[in-house]
């Protein structure tokens, strides 16, 4: 059985990468390599597996609430991603290695007795990305 | 192939473990434990696995499956305050786990038949929190 969670996170970030010229990088990257950066209102999915406890919860809400507000809200909401988050310095802030960042961040030391199965996230609407936890 | 058709039904609740004190039933369920309940509108999605019949072109009868769903499900919970009026509430603490393990049990005896099968109950109890139950733990 699977509980599956939202949350939201607001934040700027640009892609750029150095291995390639300013022209490469614009072509290649097109308004998301605009010099200044531009933000996103990020949903992030986050999916625990187990079986009920004897709450009948696998998880309580305010225990993962607590969690994710801690290890990821608290963190990545409002900041530049490309400035603000350690993880990212020198990484190119896509999706995915925002992805690859929020998933290494809960999993690590993952306290819950439910296992993290899954992180999913929405940069917009339309680009969606998500992880299965191994 | 699977086929997912969705439901909604309005419904209050109340979780709280009747065995335990109103201070442990805050710690572990916060504002979901208020004595007097609270509602939710439910928003269920029911995925059936099958293969078109090849004479109709379906996996399942979308009426027929409109039709359970109301009977077992939209009928008996909607505008209904779940700890109350729908069994096994009254003895089970409906969180979102639980209502979507009860609505399974009511489902998947008559959906399932020769190659077609319940394969998963999804129940979103807000847009933010929804739970995924496939018949097993």
């Amino acid at each position: 059985m699977k509980l599956t969670r939202r949350y939201r996170f607001s934040a700027s970030h640009r892609l750029d990468t150095p291995a390639l010229s300013a022209e490469q990088n614009s072509k290649l990257y097109g308004k998301c390599n605009n010099p200044y950066g531009h933000g996103h209102d990020y949903v992030l999915d986050v999916t625990v597996a187990g079986s009920p406890d004897e709450s009948g919860q696998i998880v309580g809400r305010e225990t993962l609430d607590t969690l994710v507000k801690e290890r990821v809200l608290a963190r990545f909401d409002h900041r530049n991603l490309n400035t603000d988050i350690a993880e990212l310095t020198g990484v190119v802030a896509t999706t995915e290695n925002l992805a690859v960042t929020i998933e290494k961040t809960l999993a690590d030391g993952w306290p819950l007795r439910a296992r993290l199965d899954r992180v999913r996230i929405s940069e917009t609407e339309r680009n969606i990305f998500e992880l299965r936890v191994k | 192939m699977l086929l997912t058709r969705k439901a909604e039904f309005s419904a209050s609740h109340v979780c709280a473990n009747p065995a335990w004190t109103e201070e442990r039933n805050h710690a572990v369920y916060g504002a979901n434990a208020n004595p007097n309940g609270h509602g939710h509108n439910y928003v269920l999605e029911v995925t059936i696995e099958g293969e078109p019949d090849a004479v109709t072109g379906m996996v399942f009868d979308l009426r027929e499956l409109k039709e359970i769903l109301n009977q077992e499900v939209v009928e008996p919970m909607d505008h209904r305050f779940l700890n109350r009026e729908v069994q096994p509430f009254d003895r089970v603490v409906p969180t979102t786990e639980n209502v979507a393990m009860e609505i399974w049990r009511r489902l998947t005896g008559r959906i399932s038949r020769d190659g077609v099968k319940l394969r998963n109950v999804r129940l979103y109890e807000t847009g933010d929190l929804f739970v995924d139950y496939g018949g097993a733990l």
